[in-house]
């Protein structure tokens, strides 16, 4: 039965895997993340699953490489730099074209960083990060309710496409706590994998994951191939939430916490009569370009929010194509920026893109 | 009317591999088909392909195959066994992919002792990207990264790693040999052989060294690298069981 409880971001998205099934944990301990791993290793057990703690981070991922080759639910986690580190493993998965589940509960980078919380790893979660021409399905997810509903998705929509889906969480998401609803357990619900490689039988030809194609021919018949996997990704699986967006002059574009600290702003400037909203990503890839160049067409600013020094807003600039102006404001290092600051850069904003349209009556906002 | 005394193995298939001649990676891989061939695991086993001259076994051995990124086959092997550990997972590698790049995943694996095979295939230098050094490569041999010859003082010493292995109290198999004379053919697949009937027997973690001759390379005849294989690596890489354990025939 659906139970509600209070439990901390790491923890819940720890249990959430398990009930989606995951039976097979391999990690190496890094902050802010760290609760994640030891709550694995103190449950997995109790439901006949496998915990490891790796000798490392290279090792963890190619333990999730090998036991997803063997067709099981398997996840992994890190914060920064040591997903940096799995970034091969994570190329080979992809590759290999295999489902595993990667969480990232990011801190500040680059180097060592700090501990503190940030968004700075979007760039490495939605580019690539490893070699080569592959994408992940990228979820953000704003709350420990979502970090345990998007972990449930993560695993089925990993077997679905056969492709590595990274969670990308932060310090705050990992470490706070709040009541959620825990889904009912469902091990059963993994599909069939006719091509994992468990032994080929008696009769069965031996199958084979690689990831090596020696002939350019070949090779270039896969990457067409999983083009048309992360077309297809982009076609059904683009996750956005819009809030107060419906005759917003400017909007807020923010994922994750900032998303919240956006909410909060916008609720504030609203107050003010002024008409302000949020577009908030939930998947980072496949992005939410369509809503962004939706509503820029209709005339609205933008506003990027981000705890980084500026990433996903090239997104956002992508999408709206200089329809409009897309302001950025974030702050790095693990500060966290105060809701009232926001609402202050959305009323500067509005209050631009009031006098630029005194200036030029009859031209509106069009670029 | 004649009995067939000889013949290919059923789980090596009949194609021609792409090995240089004088290479020893064919007369291993027919090694390690017997073994699979005679204890009959062939239904139940995984192998992991290495990155190498070798990463192509898969389209040698007629098991299902994963082809590992460089170094991490062991790592590979963990995940595989922890989810299957009722089939029979192995790693073929070689010495600049387990030695080098991949020394933190073959001694972790071997420290935790995990049931799985290691066939190490050390010939003492890169071959697939063409003759560099190894950390295998011998003090004074020539690569093309060490032209004047391996120097202890640039470049250190070689590893000796059924040796490094064996300070560890996990592996339950370890075993160094050559396949440089018919004599040391039939030798190898023995180790070969106890070290799958090793993992088949839940005693955990076995390893194969099998010292090879990589003429192209080594700049040699096929028949001189066999010599100086023996002249020049036996004495350095002496070949041994450095562990069996009990119950294994």
């Amino acid at each position: 039965m659906a139970e509600k409880v209070l439990m901390k971001g790491n923890e819940a998205l720890a249990e959430a895997a398990i009930r989606a099934g995951c039976r097979f944990f391999f990690g190496y301990p890094i902050t802010p993340q760290n609760e994640l791993l030891e709550y694995m290793a103190r449950h997995l057990p109790e439901v006949g699953g496998t915990f490891l703690q790796s000798e490392s981070e290279i090792g963890a991922i190619n333990m999730v490489f090998g036991a997803a080759c063997a067709g099981v639910r398997v996840m992994t986690s890190s914060s920064g730099p040591g997903i940096s580190l799995k970034q091969e493993g994570v190329s080979y998965i992809a590759g290999s074209e295999l489902p595993a589940v990667i969480v990232n509960i990011m801190r500040t980078g680059p180097g060592l960083g700090g501990i503190a919380p940030t968004q700075s790893d979007y760039f490495q979660a939605t580019k690539g990060g490893g070699h080569g021409d592959y994408r992940l399905m990228v979820l953000a997810p704003a709350s420990v309710q979502e970090m345990v509903d998007l972990t449930a998705l993560a695993f089925e929509k990993a077997d679905e496409y056969r492709n590595p889906v990274l969670i990308l969480g932060d310090g705050v998401l990992g470490q706070m706590m709040e009541p959620v609803v825990l889904p009912e357990p469902s091990p059963e619900k993994t599909v069939e994998k006719p091509w994992a490689t468990t032994g080929k039988g008696d009769n069965e030809k031996a199958k084979l994951i690689t990831s090596l194609y020696i002939k350019p021919e070949e090779a270039e018949c896969f990457c067409d191939h999983l083009r048309a996997k992360y077309s297809a990704m982009e076609e059904r699986e683009t996750r956005f939430e819009c809030y107060r967006t419906d005759d917003a002059e400017i909007i807020a574009v923010a994922y994750g916490t900032a998303a919240r600290l956006c909410m909060a702003a916008v609720d504030m400037v609203r107050e003010k009569g002024i008409r302000v909203g949020l577009i908030r990503p939930i998947t980072l890839f496949p992005f939410p370009s369509a809503p962004l160049r939706e509503a820029a067409e209709g005339g609205a600013w933008f506003l990027t929010v981000e705890l980084s020094t500026g990433q996903m807003v090239e997104d956002v600039r992508l999408a709206v194509g200089g329809r409009q102006p897309v302001d950025f404001y974030g702050r790095s290092g693990g500060m966290v920026p105060d809701p009232r600051v926001i609402a202050a850069r959305l009323e500067e904003l509005a209050e631009k893109k009031a006098n630029a349209e005194t200036a030029q009556p009859n031209e509106g906002g069009a670029a | 009317m004649g009995t067939k005394v000889f013949s290919r193995p059923d789980c090596l298939r009949d194609v021609a591999t792409h090995y240089c001649p004088g290479c020893h990676h064919g007369i291993i891989h027919r090694l390690v088909a017997e073994a699979i061939d005679e204890l009959e695991l062939a239904p139940r086993t995984i192998g992991v392909a290495p990155v190498g001259c070798s990463v192509f076994i898969y389209d040698y051995i007629d098991t299902d195959f994963i082809q590992a990124s460089h170094g991490r086959a062991p790592a590979v092997a963990t995940g595989v066994k922890r989810a299957l550990p009722d089939r029979i997972v192995f790693t073929y590698q070689g010495d600049g992919d387990l030695a080098a790049i991949g020394t933190s995943e073959i001694i972790h694996t071997a420290a935790r002792g995990e049931n799985v095979t290691v066939i190490f295939v050390n010939n003492a230098i890169y071959g697939m990207t063409g003759g560099q050094s190894a950390p295998t490569t011998l003090l004074g041999q020539s690569t093309t990264t060490a032209p004047k010859g391996r120097d202890a003082g640039a470049d250190g010493a070689p590893i000796q790693v059924c040796e490094m292995l064996n300070t560890l109290q996990r592996p339950a198999f370890i075993s160094r040999v050559s396949v440089h004379t018919p004599a040391q053919v039939v030798r190898a697949k023995k180790a070969i052989r106890r070290a799958f009937q090793c993992q088949q027997e839940g005693k955990g973690f076995s390893f194969v060294e099998v010292l090879s001759a990589c003429p192209t390379n080594w700049g040699m005849t096929p028949l001189d690298a066999n010599k100086w294989l023996e002249q020049q690596m036996l004495p350095y890489y002496p070949i041994k069981d450095f562990r069996i354990p009990e119950g294994v025939q």
